[in-house]
């Protein structure tokens, strides 16, 4: 995780969040002297590979690092134990007892302190003190990371439960930490001045933000504004999009094989090299680091799937011509501009390699009949045909038992296209998975149907949104796309139509499709000192368009998923792009998770 | 001329002025009246003790008034605790009342009483006979000599901690004088014993010295230390003034002043001169025997400070200073330095004179020290008449030099502007300019805001420009605390017209103020105060504080801090009894759902419980069937889902019921089967139960379940099919094939065939198939070629397509064979 150059790249630095991080962390540390081990909750990991290297640890005396489990501590003589963690009440438990069981073991005197985050619980202290360990520590500290950046244009707080809180159980505490991290954002990167947004989580995020604002009482740091507008679109406002399998190539990636903190692991048949024989091939799943630090995958990641693969071969084309440009180095000057060249030549023969078979491992799965026909499936109910009675071939899945969540989704997509289903229909799917996946499921159904993703019919909106948004396009190039449906081969997502009208012409040009739309529709504007404001460039100046383009930070409350963040990127390339823009969600989800975060008794 | 009233000292000049006729001058008789000043033109403390002066034995208990250096009086009050010792100021400006038991009183220039303490048990029971109250290097300290000749002393009065200094060897009665000498950031007394004289430190150290005064001692009837303590000033019994440093090692000189009595007070004016003052007369001596002398015409009071003397009469309040040495320099006759020379160009000038031009040419190079002199000069000046032509000069002066920083000279203009401001006798600070730098304006402005001259205060810090945050905030936040004390005005009032100055000023806290409030004992002003805190964190702890908890939970739940909220929600769960507590929260939708997370995760019966409370029959019910997994023995499980069952009937939810029904009857029979034929069936859906029993060859209990549960044709169809591959039992599929026609077709049978890989049963069906799936169902069994043979008879391009797609890299033939296909096709 050297590297870090891909985080400037794009209008906004996210370096600087990074670095900010960064040095909070070091602060958190250094207020323990002496060695120290981390404990680490196992999800905080892959958060903090992206903002500390394990050399920068070290650097701060940090010699040891240790996963928090229930069989307690292995032994080691740092002066100091640091549980890194988030508030979360079962973590407190295994906390307690490795506490209770360091203190039974005895020896070598150490001091015990705890980081949370992004913040301190008064329930995690609570429970703490409950188990008789919060005396033991020293320091309790909080650290407050929650915004981690994924890409130049990318951040994640990496809570999968938002959804489920905000809207199942009306939990609001992870709003609370979107409006601090914006707060946070506005700190490095200045108050933005314009605030829209769709949703109930929306309007209370806004809230909480000018309230903060207000309670900083005019202690903010003047910067010139680097964000201008701020986007918050509630999942809720947009429930069908992430339900639809997504086309593009790493929003695959993700379905397929999962997207954690932007690496994936692979099964490693396909990245066995030629050489190798097939007995030492290795066993342990291949880890890929996804970003735009690697140049291909940059190119790769925001294309329809049907695009990938002539554009993989076209780049090896290019590839294999330039190495052969060593046969035509004549001269001295030739060769040594053909040596220059020789490691970025080498890095993109390697990146091809790894995306062609990642490519590959992709294909098996779209070409499988599975796929092909859940997503015909897809199609028909997002065009509206046959949504109003039991649809044959989710029947069938439920037959073959096939995975519930690719089920549960289907469903949830027929109900959204049919504006919710008939009792007797949506009964007799209910009866179906109760009858096949299990009796537990009744909860599962009960908390989808809290959610919204499944309804019994009501009024009839979806028709009138398809077709004023215009989410079905029927003319889509795939190879060359001309509107953001290409993410999901003819549709359009919902919420980045949002974020296109957004820019341009404005809101006020749907306003009655967003009244169809649940939730209230926000408009906020935070006054900036004149002395900040951005000076309007003149006109006679030539470059002043690109100059100008304003930069959009788009919230998604309750997860995004790849396809979306695609077409977003692909809104800003466009000649006319009103915007350039930057994502920050609770999440990068796919259809299953989401599904899945409402599955279960397991609560 | 300006130098005539210099009085000249040997070399050097001294000047005593009036800064102002008493505002007293009708009421106060001084020499009736202990007298205390503070330094740096601090209020004055008057004492009047009527049992002293009265002839009759009187009982009543003296009057203290306090002034402020104008003689405008600020409080009074009459005295109740013990017999008052001795009266003096700290340097925080509170008066410090020392009893003769040791205790002392802390009240502020108000008389409002802010704190006590004692000087320690011992002092207690052998009383105090005497007492200084002194500046030390923490503060202010106060030194107490007890009945028993034992020196106590502390060295904050902010933070007394009691220390008691060495014995003096030998003595037997009181000391004749004695001093607090604070050097080296340590506080000694210097004890006079006899014609000797005793340093005793906390280190229960002492030191015996015999200073060298050359005519005899018996006693030291006096002795002053100078402001910064290095001086030191002793008056023996033979009248002698001893002149030298504190630590005794040198003697500057003595002076015989023929006097048998000591003076009434032996001060020192700055470090440069001793004054003894008996009477009405003052007698001012130098280190160098030079003296100058003052007559009186009522009594009058001394006051040190580090540059001068001030000497307070019924009357008059006047300062005496050395002059200084650049004011000297500018105005002594026949001075020819270039500050002197700049002075004289200046008057020329407006005069209109070309003399101007002469006196400039002679001091061409030396313009800037000139300027420089004249605006140090002008802050040594208190009289404002006299600053303006000094500061025109340097003005005129600056005017000829092209790169001069005029920072100096715009500082002192500020300066000035402030001390002449604060000299004015409606303030009544008379602050010279040395004693400002020392002091610091900070200090300054604070001093104001001690007065509550909160107004004066604001506008300085306006004029000198100081950042909101350390200035005309924190001045208004003093100001709204003061406020909240008036007792007088309503609550609304106060809150509004607080409100109304401070507004969303940053850096005020609102709550710090409602504290205020609170403390006062007016908790409705603070309830309303914090309603202007727009910061949560600070706002809610304190209205739990107040016992406010209802308020403190909406504003918690305002904020959005769940945190906050849980903060509130447990300590009012501790408070109330459950149903109260419920009763309390069920009206807020936030807190009921964060408390119900709450005990999802701590306490789920409670959960259960609140559910039921609120009639919520369909939670209720969820929680129920959560329960039954969580429960080991089947009778346990069961009574769960009848509990369950029972509260879905409630909350109408026709569905929910009849699928526990269903569970409960599923469970029983898979109880029995698992005692039947010793597997596992528990836990399984009913599809997986007929799945395993159709795999275990078990058709009727199979057939008898799924006409039990009503399993729909399709999914048994399915499931029977898949169950039976997977198990391999190829007869029982044919039987079943010809049976009831398949709802999902023929096609499933070659799927489940070929998914198994026996192609060869596949077959049987696939001539059963129906030709719209048979090119499909002829890809699954391999038979590709076939596939693309049937697509062309159909002539369906699509299904050529599918079949290409389906083409690996072997059948390299038969893409050709298909493409050749298509074309045919598409030519017709």
């Amino acid at each position: 995780m050297g590297s870090t150059g891909h985080l400037s790249n794009g209008k906004l630095n996210l370096n600087l969040l990074r670095d900010y991080y960064r040095r909070e962390l070091l602060e958190c540390l250094d207020k323990c002297l002496g060695s120290k081990a981390l404990v680490w909750d196992d999800a905080l990991t892959g958060p903090f590979g992206l903002i500390a290297e394990y050399s920068l640890l070290k650097e701060h005396e940090v010699e040891k690092m240790f996963p928090l489990s229930d069989k307690g501590l292995p032994p080691s003589n740092v002066q100091n134990i640091i549980f890194v963690t988030r508030p979360k009440l079962h973590l407190m438990e295994q906390i307690a007892q490795n506490l209770l069981q360091e203190e039974h073991k005895g020896g070598f005197r150490k001091e015990y302190h705890i980081i949370f985050v992004p913040r301190k619980s008064l329930l995690c202290e609570k429970k703490l003190k409950e188990s008789g360990v919060y005396g033991t520590l020293h320091y309790i500290e909080e650290f407050n990371l929650s915004m981690i950046p994924f890409d130049s244009d990318l951040m994640s707080m990496e809570m999968e439960g938002a959804f489920k809180e905000c809207y199942l159980e009306n939990d609001y505490t992870t709003m609370f930490y979107v409006a601090q991290s914006l707060m946070t954002l506005q700190f490095l990167y200045g108050i933005i001045p314009n605030i829209q947004g769709k949703g109930d989580c929306a309007k209370n995020v806004v809230d909480m933000m000018l309230r903060m604002r207000r309670e900083l009482g005019g202690r903010e740091p003047q910067i010139t504004p680097q964000i201008d507008n701020l986007l918050i679109l509630d999942r809720n406002v947009d429930l069908l999009t992430p339900l639809l399998s997504q086309l593009t190539y790493d929003g695959l990636i993700d379905e397929i094989f999962g997207i954690n903190n932007t690496s994936v692991k692979l099964p490693p048949e396909k990245f066995v090299s030629s050489s190798q024989s097939p007995e030492d091939a290795p066993t342990e799943k291949k880890k890929i680091i996804l970003n735009s630090s690697d140049e291909l995958y940059g190119e790769l990641r925001d294309k329809n799937f049907n695009a990938v693969g002539s554009l993989v071969s076209k780049k090896a084309k290019t590839i294999t011509a330039e190495f052969d440009e060593r046969h035509a180095a004549k001269t001295v000057s030739e060769m040594k501009h053909f040596v220059s060249k020789l490691p970025h030549l080498q890095q993109m023969r390697q990146s091809l390699s790894i995306h062609t078979s990642i490519a590959e491992l992709i294909k098996e799965h779209t070409d499988s009949e599975e796929f092909l026909d859940s997503l015909r499936c897809q199609q028909e109910f997002i065009n509206g045909l046959d949504t109003d009675k039991v649809n044959t071939y989710v029947e069938d899945c439920i037959g073959k038992m096939e995975p519930l969540d690719k089920v549960l989704r289907l469903i949830c997509i027929q109900s959204y296209c049919n504006n919710g289903l008939k009792t007797k229909v949506l009964d007799y799917y209910k009866r179906e998975i109760i009858q096949t996946y299990g009796y537990e499921h009744l909860v599962t159904l009960m908390n989808l149907e809290k959610a919204g993703l499944l309804r019994q019919s009501g009024q009839r909106h979806y028709p009138t949104i398809r077709k004023s948004l215009k989410l079905i396009v029927d003319e889509v190039n795939e190879q060359n796309p001309n509107d953001i449906s290409y993410v999901y081969s003819g549709y359009a997502p919902l919420s980045i139509r949002l974020a296109q009208y957004h820019a341009r012409p404005g809101w006020r040009s749907i306003t009655e499709v967003l009244n169809l739309l649940p939730g209230p529709t926000i408009e906020e504007i935070q006054q900036i000192p004149v002395a900040l404001r951005k000076r309007r460039s003149s006109i006679t100046s030539s470059h002043s368009s690109v100059m100008d383009q304003k930069v959009t930070l788009v919230v998604f409350l309750g997860g995004v998923t790849f396809a979306e963040i695609a077409a977003l990127r692909f809104l800003a390339q466009q000649d006319d792009a009103g915007a350039e823009y930057v994502v920050f969600a609770t999440k990068v989800i796919t259809g299953q998770s989401l599904v899945n975060s409402l599955t279960g008794v397991h609560t | 001329m300006a130098t005539a009233d210099w009085n000249p000292l040997g070399e050097i000049y001294y000047k005593k002025c009036e800064v102002y006729s008493m505002g007293w001058s009708d009421i106060v008789d001084i020499s009736k009246f202990e007298v205390s000043a503070a330094p740096y033109g601090g209020p004055i403390a008057l004492l009047k003790d009527e049992s002293k002066t009265a002839r009759v034995q009187v009982s009543t208990k003296p009057i203290i008034t306090v002034f402020t250096a104008a003689g405008k009086q600020i409080s009074q009050m009459r005295w109740n605790s013990g017999s008052i010792h001795k009266m003096g100021w700290s340097h925080t400006e509170d008066l410090l009342f020392v009893q003769d038991d040791g205790v002392v009183l802390v009240y502020d220039m108000f008389l409002t009483f802010k704190k006590t303490f004692g000087m320690g048990q011992e002092a207690k029971d052998v009383k105090v006979i005497d007492c200084k109250i002194f500046s030390s290097y923490q503060g202010t300290g106060i030194a107490v000599l007890t009945s028993t000749y034992r020196v106590f002393i502390i060295n904050s009065v902010d933070d007394p901690r009691i220390r008691r200094l060495a014995e003096v060897p030998g003595l037997s009665s009181a000391p004749s004088s004695w001093a607090v000498i604070n050097l080296d950031r340590q506080s000694r007394a210097l004890i006079a014993k006899g014609s000797e004289l005793c340093l005793i430190d906390q280190g229960g150290q002492y030191q015996v010295q015999t200073p060298d005064v050359s005519t005899e001692v018996t006693q030291f009837l006096a002795m002053s230390l100078s402001f910064n303590n290095r001086c030191l000033a002793m008056f023996t019994d033979k009248g002698v003034i001893w002149i030298g440093s504190s630590d005794l090692q040198k003697k500057y000189c003595e002076f015989n002043t023929k006097s048998p009595t000591p003076p009434q007070q032996l001060s020192w004016c700055g470090a440069g001169a001793v004054v003894g003052l008996w009477g009405n007369m003052m007698l001012v001596v130098g280190p160098d025997k030079d003296w100058i002398n003052f007559n009186f015409d009522n009594p009058v009071h001394l006051v040190e400070e580090e540059d001068g003397l001030r000497i307070i009469g019924k009357y008059q309040h006047e300062f005496l200073y050395k002059v200084p040495e650049v004011t000297e320099k500018i105005f002594k006759i026949g001075s020819m330095e270039p500050g002197a020379m700049l002075f004289e160009a200046s008057k020329e000038f407006y005069k209109g004179s070309q003399k101007a031009d002469e006196y400039i040419r002679i001091i061409k190079d030396k313009l800037e020290i000139a300027v420089s002199q004249c605006i140090e000069a002008a802050g040594h000046e208190i009289d404002p008449a006299k600053q303006k032509p000094l500061l025109r000069a340097a003005a005129f002066g600056k005017c000829f030099l092209t790169d001069y920083n005029p920072e100096a000279y715009v500082n002192m203009c500020q300066m000035l502007r402030v001390l002449n401001q604060v000299r004015n006798h409606v303030i009544g600070i008379p602050l010279t300019y040395s004693q400002l730098q020392h002091l610091s304006m900070p200090i300054l402005i604070d001093r104001l805001v001690l007065r509550k001259l909160f107004y004066y205060a604001v506008k300085i810090c306006q004029y000198l420009k100081i950042a909101d945050a350390e200035g005309a905030s924190r001045i208004l936040a003093h100001w709204a605390c003061y406020k909240v004390q008036q007792k007088n005005e309503d609550d609304e009032t106060i809150a509004r017209a607080i409100n109304q100055k401070l507004g969303d000023t940053p850096g005020i806290s609102y709550s710090d103020i409602a504290n205020h409030a609170l403390e006062e004992g007016r908790p409705d002003l603070a309830t309303r105060l914090l309603d202007f805190e727009p910061r949560a964190g600070q706002q809610v702890p304190l209205l739990m504080k107040m016992h406010k908890d209802n308020i403190a939970l909406s504003k918690a739940i305002e904020s959005g801090d769940t945190d906050l909220v849980y903060t509130v929600l447990l300590h009012l769960k501790e408070s109330m009894n459950q149903g109260e507590f419920f009763m309390a929260i069920r009206n807020m939708p936030i807190a009921y759902a964060l408390f119900i997370q709450y005990c999802r995760q701590q306490n789920r019966k409670l959960m259960e419980d609140l559910f039921y409370q609120e009639d919520n029959f369909q939670e209720e019910g969820t929680c129920k069937v959560v329960n039954s997994f969580n429960e080991d023995r089947m009778e346990d499980r069961i009574e769960e889902l009848k509990l369950a069952q029972a509260c879905f009937t409630k909350a109408k939810n026709e569905f929910a019921k009849v699928q526990t029904e269903e569970q409960i009857k599923l469970l029983k029979y898979q109880q029995r089967l698992e005692e039947e034929m010793n597997r596992p069936y528990l836990n399984l859906s009913l599809h997986q139960t007929i799945y395993r029993l159709t795999l275990a060859n078990n058709h009727k209990v199979a057939e008898q379940l799924r006409k039990e549960f009503k399993v729909p044709d399709r999914r048994f169809w399915w499931l029977k099919i898949n169950a039976l591959g997977e198990c391999g039992d190829w007869v029982e599929l044919e039987r079943f094939s010809k049976g009831k026609k398949a709802p999902v077709g023929m096609e499933a049978f070659v799927e489940v065939c070929a998914k198994h890989g026996n192609m060869k049963e596949a077959m049987k069906y696939l001539v059963k198939v129906s030709p719209e799936q048979k090119v499909k169902c002829l890809v699954k069994v391999g038979e590709r070629k076939k596939a693309a043979e049937t697509a062309f008879e159909n002539k369906n391009e699509e299904e050529l397509s599918y079949v290409l797609s389906k083409c690996g890299p072997s059948d390299k033939q038969l893409v050709d064979t298909i493409r050749g296909m298509k074309q045919q096709m598409s030519r017709r």
